[in-house]
């Protein structure tokens, strides 16, 4: 028997600590015992009443969610109060009694009966849960009348959004939606979970996402007295909440609607900034969508409406669509021949229009192009075979270099998610990019094609307006934002976010000048002249035609077939010449050439914002609804 | 075995005989209390709580009548298993981006800590039962890292309370198996000068922007609501307010079964499981919750004299680690419900409703019974 191999040392041992575990265990429960007799015996009076003659709920009073605006103050997104039944799940017996009696006097079909089922589940505490919502004034009356019956079923007026512009601007403004599971989750993480008690909604794309937290508020807590069936009786303390701030976003919406209006019924993106301040005034892309078809969860038809289209309008071009710039890649390269010292402005060639390199020899035919091509006329006519020696002795190290200092191939951290970061090609990304060795290798030709902005390039319109508003401010880099001013719920302080520039980018100002005077000849002489004939100020531009190579893939009906293979159309200009007040980038999607689909759009929109119609400001108009708080 | 004919009496001792007459007897009180209050709490959920007590009793019984010689040497292909299974939710938990979704399936992740409950202090029992000719220092730096391998894997999940409680089946084992005390007095003594750091200097320290270094925001921030439970009054001050409510309001001797008005009006959250004490002390007042502590401070007593007397030294350590442990589980419970303990998701052993739970403890008090059975058999 082993028992008798044990060391009897040992088993002494263990039973002297058997005993002080004894000990230790009562002695523990002694301070339980203690606790117990403090809380009810010691303190029971105070318990006492807190328990029997108030029976007290904690709950929380939602936020008013910040209200957002553009830059004269119209209202973008905004509340209204609305009637809902709920019902508290801790104070019916009988749910499906209660259900079938409250459908009598109240309709709601099987996908309300199906929410709120699911949300009965899901609700962690005993609160009250949405049964149908938006109730009409006759409807309140007869539930009300029916209130008596009903215990657990309450009338409450509660926050609802709206987005009175509908698919203007949707895609920056965003939407909100209910919170799930998942985000659910996330909350508690950042321990935000007591604040997101009673919240029902949060920001699921755009302004309304990034900037949840300034708009969500913070949550007020109410005690009330409940009588024996649960009902409020008494507001015993109340803790106000804070309202969210309301945000004061620098987007002109008439400039936005001129752009989504231009853009008419193509797939295309504009982005227009301030270039002093990289305040975005116009964020578009067509074709859009309603975002209050998205608050209470949209329907099957219409999602299957929005995500099955193949003008995917749930996407946002403006700062996700990377296609190759074409020729509106050539002002930055001229500036990369400048500021590296390898061309003058008035450095000029007579080729004939011809490059070669080894054995390949490329062709512009254009006549312009065949003699004395200097920097300006090569932007005024876009001239290729300029650019195809420039690159062809930069080298593409280079001009990457050059070119990434303009945000080219990285995010331009504008305030909103979504962003796509593009393709700035080097041998470093294609190393990166490409698995097998041959397609690892960078060949020279694609150093050409890059020069002229195909190839391998790929930006969004939102980088294009970015990299250009870094020039035409002489380097200094200011983040596109869309969020002027946070108005604090509380305290009404003003937060700018972003009003220091976040770069800078060494240019020399006579190569910006001279780069300038090109692109304003571009819209007197140049590609674009017809499109800004008779403009009584000054414009710049460049015009640019992404090649497309392929469908990749996508599956379209014939008819449409033959829309979609025509090249893309881009132009990105600015106005007004001397001192420029916007920046912008125009892309329409199988626009065909720059100048015939884009830089008509980017006409209407100088004139609209130049030609003094921002008289549609109406400044002060803040009809905020108010949340009218009903005592239950 | 000693009557040829049919002796209905033999079949019923042989039935019985696995099983310990006062555990049994305690248990039965412990069970038959949970029936009680579960029927206030929540009586939808009895006959889920019956189905859970029989599986819970049947499982006990067939590890009671395993000898321990057998139990522990199934210690090693647990603890491996266990390990492996924890490593799978990591690996599997950091793949899947919807991380959500295999959560709420609950086998995956429950199981392999629940496991590890048992296998913990089972492997560590067995560990020791084999050194034990000669059990020096480096036996228990071996049984720190057993220990810690499986702990750490708990705590990054993170699970707060399933941590804390392998933890303490752990630390139980290496202090019955002879842990020095220079080890354990200092950091007894440095523990419990934190706490009293916290307690006495609470409203330092808590307010916002202090760094606690060692803790999480949110682990800081359910300290600091066990100080000032007001400061979080939606959120996990809740909890804790509505409980201490609930048991002060009970007074001496309670309101009633089935009187309870917070426990009926569902101001007490959880409170069919992890809150339940909060319904005992309302319903059946200071009496009652005197009484279930007398119910498991002899329950530990027994399961120590089981211990004391079993028949090897993995017998003994493993038999007072699982005693240790339903104590933990108890003090913890009751602590927190009571306000005087951070609020982690232990449940109050052999009440609160949840099938895994139960059958995890029951699995314990049948390895006790084991260890009882054992010591008997060694004197036949």
């Amino acid at each position: 028997m082993t028992e008798f191999r044990a060391p009897q040392e040992a088993l002494f041992r263990f039973r002297r600590r058997a005993v002080v575990a004894a000990v230790f265990v009562a002695l523990c429960f002694v301070v339980l015992a203690g606790r117990l007799y403090h809380l009810q015996v010691a303190q029971y009076n105070y318990f006492h009443s807190r328990a029997e003659g108030n029976r007290v709920a904690v709950l929380p009073v939602v936020p008013r969610r910040g209200v957002i605006h553009d830059r004269h103050g119209e209202v973008l997104a905004r509340n209204y109060s609305a009637w809902t039944v709920e019902i508290n799940p801790a104070q019916v017996h009988d749910l499906d009694a209660a259900l079938a009696e409250l459908g009598e006097v109240l309709p709601f079909d099987e996908r309300d009966d199906r929410r709120f089922r699911r949300r009965l589940r899901e609700t962690k505490y005993f609160e009250s849960v949405p049964l149908r919502t938006h109730l009409t004034d006759e409807e309140v009356a007869a539930v009300a009348a029916r209130l008596y019956r009903l215990p657990g079923v309450e009338l409450r007026a509660r926050l609802f959004r709206d987005y009175p512009n509908g698919e203007s601007a949707a895609h920056a403004i965003g939407y909100i939606g209910r919170i799930n599971e998942r985000e659910l989750q996330r909350i508690d993480t950042r321990g935000e979970a007591a604040n997101y008690r009673g919240s029902e909604y949060m920001g699921k794309s755009g302004i309304e996402l990034a900037y949840e937290r300034d708009l969500h508020g913070v949550t007020g807590v109410e005690q009330i007295e409940v009588n024996a069936s649960g009902r409020a009786v008494r507001l015993l303390s109340r803790t106000a909440p804070v309202n969210g701030s309301d945000l004061e976003l620098s987007l002109h919406m008439g400039l936005q609607r001129s752009a989504e209006a231009a853009l008419g019924l193509r797939r295309g993106a504009v982005v227009a900034i301030e270039p002093a301040t990289g305040e975005v005034l116009a964020l578009a892309s067509t074709p859009s969508y309603d975002p209050n078809l998205f608050i209470d969860g949209i329907s099957v038809a219409d999602w299957r409406a929005l995500s099955d289209s193949p003008e995917h309008p749930l996407l946002n071009r403006a700062i996700y669509s990377a296609y190759p710039p074409g020729s509106t890649y050539k002002p930055f390269m001229a500036l990369a021949g400048l500021a590296s010292g390898i061309r003058t402005p008035e450095d000029s060639f007579d080729n004939q229009g011809l490059f070669t390199v080894g054995a390949q020899r490329l062709v512009d035919r254009k006549s312009k192009c065949q003699h004395g091509v200097d920097l300006h006329r090569s932007i005024v006519y876009s001239c290729n075979t300029y650019y195809y020696e420039l690159a062809h002795e930069m080298g593409i190290e280079a001009i990457a270099a050059f070119m990434s200092q303009f945000g080219f191939g990285s995010r331009t951290g504008i305030d909103i998610p979504g962003e796509a970061s593009g393709v700035l090609p080097s041998p470093a990304w294609k190393r990166a990019r490409f698995k097998s060795r041959e397609h690892q290798q960078w060949y020279g030709g694609e150093t050409i094609s890059v020069a002229i902005g195909q190839g391998y390039n790929a930006y969004t319109p939102l980088q294009m307006a970015h990299a250009l508003s870094v020039v035409l401010n002489y380097g200094e880099v200011h983040r596109p934002h869309l969020v002027r001013r946070i108005i604090d719920g509380l305290s009404g302080e003003i937060r700018h976010p972003a009003s220091q520039p976040d770069g800078y980018v060494p240019l020399v100002h006579s190569h910006v000048d001279a780069l300038k005077r090109a692109m304003v000849d571009v819209t007197k002489i140049g590609t674009a002249s017809t499109v800004f004939a008779d403009a009584p100020y000054d414009a710049g531009g460049k015009t640019g035609t992404a090649q497309v190579f392929s469908l990749r893939g996508q599956e379209y009906v014939s008819e449409e077939l033959a829309e979609r293979l025509r090249d893309h159309a881009w132009f990105i200009g600015f106005a007004p010449a001397e001192a420029p007040t916007i920046a912008l980038a125009v892309f329409v999607e199988n626009g065909g050439f720059g100048s015939q689909s884009a830089a008509p759009v980017a006409r209407k929109l100088f004139d609209y914002y130049l030609l003094g119609e921002q008289v549609e400001a109406q400044a002060g108009e803040l009809d905020e609804v108010v949340a009218t708080e009903l005592e239950p | 075995m000693t009557g040829r004919r049919f002796n209905p009496f033999a079949l019923i001792g042989a039935v019985l005989r696995p099983l310990d007459p006062v555990l049994c007897l305690l248990l039965a009180m412990l069970l038959g209390a949970g029936w009680v209050l579960m029927t206030s709490a929540s009586a939808e959920r009895l006959p889920a709580l019956q189905m859970h007590i029989g599986v819970a009793i049947a499982t006990m019984w067939i590890v009671a009548a395993i000898p321990v010689k057998r139990l522990l040497q199934a210690a090693l292909p647990l603890y491996l298993g266990g390990v492996v299974l924890l490593l799978g939710v990591m690996f599997f938990g950091e793949s899947s981006k919807g991380a959500q979704r295999w959560l709420d399936l609950g086998v995956v992740r429950i199981q392999p800590s629940e496991l590890m409950k048992i296998a913990v202090p089972l492997m560590l029992a067995w560990y020791f039962q084999l050194r034990e000719d000669g059990i020096r220092f480096f036996d228990f730096i071996v049984g720190g890292l057993l220990l810690a391998i499986p702990l750490g894997l708990i705590v990054v999940q993170p699970d707060l309370g399933t941590s804390l409680l392998v933890a303490a089946a752990g630390v139980y084992v290496l202090f019955f198996a002879g842990l020095s005390w220079k080890l354990i007095v200092p950091v007894a003594v440095v523990a419990l000068a934190g706490i009293v750091a916290i307690v006495g200097f609470g409203d330092q320290i808590c307010q916002p922007g202090v760094d606690w270094q060692v803790l999480r925001d949110y682990q800081k921030q359910r300290v600091c609501t066990l100080l000032d439970p007001t400061q979080d009054p939606l959120g996990r001050g809740f909890h804790t307010i509505q409980s201490t409510i609930a048991i002060g309001s009970g007074g001496l001797w309670g309101k009633g079964w089935m009187e309870g008005t917070q426990t009926h009006l569902a101001f007490i959250p959880e409170r069919h499981t992890d809150f339940i004490f909060a319904v005992l002390g309302e319903e059946f007042g200071l009496v009652g919750a005197l009484a279930l502590l007398v119910a498991y401070l002899l329950f530990i007593l027994r399961g120590l004299a089981i211990a004391a007397r079993g028949a090897t030294l993995g017998a003994r350590l493993l038999a007072a680690a699982v005693t240790m442990m339903i104590f933990t589980y108890a003090f913890v419970n009751i602590g927190m419900v009571s306000g005087i303990l951070p609020v982690v998701g232990v449940p109050l052993p052999f009440l609160s409703y949840g099938g895994t739970a139960l059958v995890t403890l029951c699995i314990g008090v049948g390895m006790l019974m084991s260890v009882a059975r054992s010591k008997s058999i060694a004197k036949d």
